[in-house]
């Protein structure tokens, strides 16, 4: 689009205040941050007083079993609260996608937990588990059960923090299976129903492969979210016990915090932004593919006019 | 009403809705029992449902900005207040700026063919990723020794609206491709500069958008602690900061981090009751159209 008042530095006037906030305080501070991880580096000093010491953050960190134990803890937190998010969020949705009444309003209660701050969530199941005040432990106690260690014994403590987790997020996979599912072409649907299809088989054989392109950006997008969680299970936990819930970002805040060690801590940072990049990459790359196939199909459906 | 009709449901499939909603809004309901509660009654063995409620806990919390002399606060702790005002500036000026900045940046890369526009759409997708805890230790050292902004709420702000900007831009794209190109070439025509266009034909349009953009942001900006809590001091820390400082180990004061809480959720919880359509259509821009 070029016209007569629109000269060829417009775009750029347009682009320069977003460029120069991310640059100033995203772009750069990634910089700083993978300088930082080779430097052997406390806050007490400035960065340049820090001693050079090349790989040695990384490589120590290898070696390291509480790094490598929070780096396992994240990815069995981030794959256990995804499948159950995908799950249950895409079955509700299926469940619920009917002509029914108040269907906005369910939809609307349903989002409330993604939008209460992680903090506040926290908080919440905190007090839910709580061995004696706590709800659940007062109700198997009325009911004459043995109370849970919700928070205090390790594996408990690990499904207690993904309880959390699928609670507050399932319902952000159920919102963008739900619109998929009702922005899904009807005459798909009723040609299925035509030709005998019954109810399980038009969500597997229909509804589901149409669905497909949404359901993989969800969960890439989900998964992303998935790792850098921290509130919450700071709140609940603070990554205990033990190690059994503390997860990479809490080793980041706590390496750099209460050890004082910020160029591990960068290096650290490093390594989940490299696990981040290559699922963002993947994201990406999907994106372009679909792109590409849906171009192809629009061009193939242009031919055979 | 409109003359919808709605198909017949199962007895059972009510009772399943029942439980879903009690799962979904169960815990927020519980939080806010607790706060109206006395500590007595929250430790105490019997019912828990039946209580006298009480607004004790708000009056501790909010002991600061009270118009009367609350009767039972004999201690009135400031922290709280003072945090909740910081958090409202701060999650108002960068909600603000993050707008207006993000959305002409999207407006740019949606409808200029220019140099580079690749690179900048890319490299906004690749720092859309980038989890405050990677922010946290870069931007203590730069926001502490180069910029001298540790402290203050203006470093504050500097991050989110970084932090929010690529979100905001990816959002909007989507929002902005709809906008009848005839509506601005006519306005083109007229005379107005790209400027003007942007501002007086293009924004009027993308409200919905914009509105759902602005929640999103508020949304982060209202409820972040990390960073946050490596940047504030004393006097500009905001509630999620506060109140993780006053959780200790042993002998949490329910009552009061529960009102706590409750002030904290209580501005996202109204978003989304008056915006839920909105929301759920930014949300949907975000995965549908990747």
């Amino acid at each position: 689009m070029q016209t007569a008042n629109v000269n060829r530095l417009t775009p750029y006037l347009f682009l320069a205040p977003a460029a120069i906030v991310m640059g100033v305080a995203l772009l750069y501070p990634v910089g700083y941050m993978i300088y930082a991880s080779f430097l052997d580096w406390n806050p007490s000093q400035r960065i340049g007083e820090a001693e050079f010491v090349g790989l040695r953050n990384y490589t120590k960190l290898l070696t390291d079993e509480a790094f490598r134990e929070s780096f396992f803890v994240t990815l069995k937190f981030a794959s256990i609260v995804v499948s159950l998010e995908m799950l249950l969020g895409v079955g509700l949705a299926l469940l619920l996608d009917r002509n029914i009444r108040g269907m906005s309003t369910l939809r609307t209660l349903f989002i409330l937990p993604m939008m209460i701050a992680p903090i506040v969530v926290g908080l919440m199941w905190r007090y839910m588990y709580h061995p004696t005040v706590g709800i659940f432990n007062r109700t198997l106690k009325s009911w004459g059960f043995e109370p849970i260690p919700w928070l205090s014994d390790g594996s408990w403590a690990f499904a207690s923090v993904i309880i959390a987790d699928v609670w507050q997020w399932t319902p952000f996979i159920f919102i963008l299976s739900l619109a998929a599912l009702q922005s899904l072409p009807q005459s798909a649907m009723e040609a299925a129903r035509i030709d005998g299809a019954n109810g399980w088989q038009l969500i597997w054989f229909v509804k589901l492969p149409l669905m497909m392109p949404v359901l993989i950006v969800t969960l890439l997008l989900r998964l992303i979210d998935a790792f850098k969680v921290l509130e919450v299970i700071l709140v609940m936990t603070n990554g205990g016990p033990g190690l059994s819930t503390e997860i990479l970002s809490l080793r980041i805040s706590r390496t750099a915090s209460e050890f004082r060690e910020l160029g591990e801590a960068a290096a650290m940072s490093n390594y989940l932004l490299i696990l981040l990049m290559i699922l963002t990459a993947a994201m990406f790359l999907y994106n372009k593919a679909m792109e590409a196939r849906a171009a192809r199909l629009r061009a193939a459906a242009e031919a055979d006019l | 009403m409109s003359a919808k009709t709605y198909d017949k449901q199962n007895p059972a499939f009510y009772a399943l809705l029942v439980a879903l909603v009690v799962m979904a809004i169960g815990p927020i309901f519980m939080m806010l029992t607790t706060s109206l509660k006395l500590n007595v009654d929250i430790t105490s063995d019997t019912s828990s449902l039946l209580f006298m409620p009480t607004l004790h806990n708000y009056e501790t919390v909010l002991c600061d900005y009270l118009w009367y002399e609350a009767p039972n606060v004999d201690y009135c702790d400031k922290t709280f207040g003072r945090a909740l005002v910081n958090s409202l500036i701060i999650a108002l000026i960068s909600t603000a700026l993050t707008l207006v900045i993000g959305c002409m940046a999207a407006y740019a890369i949606v409808r200029f063919r220019f140099m580079g526009r690749d690179t900048v759409s890319l490299t906004t997708l690749m720092m859309r990723m980038v989890p405050p805890a990677v922010l946290l230790v870069p931007v203590f050292g730069i926001w502490t020794f180069q910029f001298g902004l540790d402290g203050t709420r203006g470093g504050i702000i500097l991050v989110y609206v970084a932090m929010n900007l690529p979100f905001v831009i990816w959002i909007l794209q989507s929002f902005i491709v709809q906008v009848p190109i005839q509506l601005e070439e006519a306005a083109r025509m007229d005379g107005a500069g790209p400027f003007q266009v942007f501002f007086l034909v293009v924004l009027p349009i993308i409200k919905p958008g914009l509105a759902a953009a602005s929640i999103f942001t508020f949304r982060v900006a209202w409820n972040e602690f990390l960073l946050a809590n490596a940047l504030a001091d004393r006097n500009s820390r905001t509630v999620p900061v506060t109140i993780v400082n006053s959780l200790t180990e042993y002998d949490i004061d329910w009552g009061v981090i529960m009102a706590t809480g409750m002030l904290l959720a209580i501005p996202p919880i109204i978003f989304t009751f008056v915006a839920s359509r909105q929301i759920i259509t930014g949300m949907t821009a975000g995965a549908v159209k990747g």
